[in-house]
């Protein structure tokens, strides 16, 4: 009975839209499929150019010597041609790589326990009419694009903090590739800068961590007589810990991609340091500062794509652990069951890297 | 009936330490802030000029210095005009690629997408791109476009591609915050009165959204233009005036890198700046943002 009277000419339901009618939503929905696999194609292509573009590094040098090997001598390149072909020149990145992790391991020490006590204070402890205005203090050093860090750390930290690194290594001199003469630049200083650059990301994802803590637990312990520090340490901070560590993760990530900052305030030099107060260079760095005389000469071109490869996996292998931790933090506050994008789109303003 | 028990002084001395530690790392984090700021204005302001803005750098004169030689004679190295046209074209071609296509990809993954695998996967390549470093962009872009001389050597638009590149994860993460914010019941509602489904996307989903767009896609503008490694092999780092895309050109990050790689203090000073010039285009643009989304009605 129900479909009787409405069926018009062709077999369609008269609130049936016609073949033509519903052409625009075909084009619509299969257009912006498109464009959204777009994005899987250029990635694919991403990563098929930096392998076919480092296989010729790899192959020559060996990925493991290529990691490994604690030797970077470019210096041939000058007398002609004989880089191209693998000898006179040892591409070994081994001091890159080390620079790199260190730098990035400074930053972490440094930035995150800042990071989350800025975190706490803004969300537990402080006024509530301040909180606005000091999250976006915090969020502003995000928009400080990374070729001023470099600038600033360069010829105002670099000069003013020599003396107190100078201090620092004579101070704890007895740890570990500590001590030893303090250069303006360095892996420190790289460190301390990264340190900066990535405050406010894992500020801003610890805020949000935070701020899902069910104001039933706060309270809880509150009532069981707990004071306010001891309510954060039992109640705020487990509960927020995975989230944190995703957002510290996050940070990593920013650090260990960092280039034209660290490319200035990590002294470049390709030699590995023996302390954390000498000059070094980092994966990033490298490519920055010497593609241009790489460029015409394949085999240490390639060294530089090879170079950008293992940068790429890395940030690809830190990211994808952090992104498990905050998702694991975000599930609580999900509604229904919407993939919606979790506390991994927190993240502060304009962040240059 | 007992009164409740008092907190033990040691209790009490943890609470008040840890408190001040908390407000002090706060404060700490504050630091770094206020110093860059004040340098930026104590040094860039006095580099600011009439002239520093409507003269282009010129290398011509002042190179080559030679290493050990007597330090030449002062001479003018001239200001950032072309570096200022440089950035403003290249992140507004960055623009025009990257906030249509991630507003796109965006759409595709709220409206058609939802939760099925292939946009699961999409999701999850588009916070890959997110992760990767800005210097492998440039890399990439390199070999792409640059050694195969598709339209000439190292030029604008290729840096501009390079930073859309960067863009579009941002702005799509972001529109897809905003669009998911878009209460379903408007599109239901709709939809029962017998809207076809792109009437729905772009007469009720996106004008909706509009403002929480905009501000995303504000601040992905603002993080492009800040950035200095996907130009330093793209665009070709020339330092004339010119407003053609498809020439070399200079821009303001590539311009602060190589200043700062000469070692005179001139160079320095145009460094800061063109520092100064950049930090206040990017909070323009971030002050813009946070005011368009204090009023939308979404996001």
């Amino acid at each position: 009975v129900e479909g009787q009277a409405t069926v018009i000419g062709g077999g369609r339901s008269l609130l049936e839209r016609s073949p033509l009618g519903r052409l625009p939503d075909q084009i619509l929905k299969f257009g912006l499929a498109g464009v959204a696999a777009g994005v899987l194609i250029l990635l694919a292509a991403f990563l098929v150019v930096l392998i076919s573009e480092s296989s010729s590094a790899f192959s020559h040098i060996g990925v493991f010597h290529f990691l490994f090997r604690n030797n970077w001598e470019t210096s041939q390149l000058q007398q002609g041609a004989a880089c191209a072909t693998g000898n006179g020149c040892t591409f070994g990145a081994w001091p890159m790589l080390v620079g790199t992790i260190v730098t990035s391991a400074i930053a972490l020490v440094i930035g995150v326990p800042v990071a989350v006590a800025t975190a706490l204070y803004l969300t537990e402890l402080c006024p509530r009419r301040l909180r606005g205005p000091l999250a976006i203090l915090v969020d502003l050093l995000a928009a400080v694009p990374s070729v001023v860090y470099g600038l600033w750390g360069f010829i105002v930290l670099a000069p003013n903090l020599r003396g107190f690194q100078q201090w620092l290594a004579d101070t704890f001199s007895f740890l570990p590739f500590w001590a030893g003469q303090v250069a303006g630049p360095s892996y420190f200083l790289a460190g301390l800068v990264l340190a900066i650059m990535i405050l406010p990301i894992v500020s801003a994802i610890s805020r949000e961590v935070i701020a899902t803590v069910p104001s039933e637990n706060k309270e809880a312990a509150l009532a069981l007589g707990a004071t306010r520090w001891e309510m954060i340490r039992m109640a705020v901070i487990p509960y927020a810990r995975p989230g944190i560590t995703g957002g510290a993760m996050l940070g990593l990530g920013r650090a260990v991609g960092e280039t034209i900052a660290v490319a200035y305030v990590i002294g470049g030099s390709t030699t590995l340091g023996h302390s954390i107060f000498e000059q070094g260079q980092s994966l990033a760095g490298v490519i920055a500062l010497q593609f241009g005389e790489a460029e015409s000469t394949p085999l240490y071109k390639s060294t530089l794509f090879a170079a950008g490869l293992i940068l790429f996996v890395i940030t690809l292998v830190v990211n994808f652990i952090a992104r498990r931790y905050v998702v694991r933090a975000g599930r609580g506050k999900r509604v229904g069951g919407d993939a919606a994008p979790g506390v991994t789109e927190m993240e502060p303003e304009a962040s240059p890297a | 009936m007992t009164a409740l028990q008092q907190i033990s002084a040691r209790r009490r001395r943890t609470d008040k330490i840890m408190r001040g530690s908390l407000a002090v790392g706060t404060g700490i984090a504050l630091v770094p802030l206020v110093l860059i700021i004040y340098y930026l204005l104590h040094k860039g302001l006095s580099s600011w000029s009439s002239n520093f803005f409507s003269t282009d750098p010129n290398l011509s004169q002042c190179f080559p210095h030679v290493p050990g030689a007597p330090p030449p004679p002062p001479c003018n190295i001239g200001g950032i005009r072309s570096a200022i046209l440089g950035t403003v074209e290249i992140v507004g071609l960055a623009t025009v690629i990257a906030v249509p296509l991630g507003i796109i990809v965006a759409l595709w993954l709220t409206e058609y997408g939802a939760t099925s695998p292939f946009a699961n996967i999409v999701r999850y390549f588009v916070d890959v791109m997110t992760g990767v470093p800005s210097i492998v962009f440039g890399l990439f872009i390199y070999t792409v476009l640059v050694v195969s001389h598709v339209g000439g050597d190292a030029v604008g638009w290729k840096g501009a591609v390079a930073v859309a590149l960067l863009m579009l994860p941002i702005v799509v993460r972001s529109s897809e915050v905003v669009l998911l914010l878009v209460p379903s019941s408007l599109r239901e509602a709709a939809l029962a009165l017998g809207a076809p489904r792109w009437r729905v996307v772009t007469r009720v989903v996106l004008p909706t959204a509009a403002p929480g767009l905009v501000t995303g896609s504000l601040l992905a503008i603002a993080r492009g233009a800040g950035e200095t490694a996907p130009l330093l092999f793209t665009i070709g780092a020339a330092h004339v005036f010119t407003a053609d895309l498809g020439q070399p050109m200079n821009s303001l990050p590539t311009q602060i890198f190589s200043d700062l790689g000469q070692n005179t203090s001139q160079f320095y000073n145009r460094a800061w700046g063109a520092a100064l010039t950049l930090v206040a285009m990017i909070l323009i643009l971030n002050l813009i943002a946070r005011a368009i989304s204090r009023r939308s009605r979404v996001a």
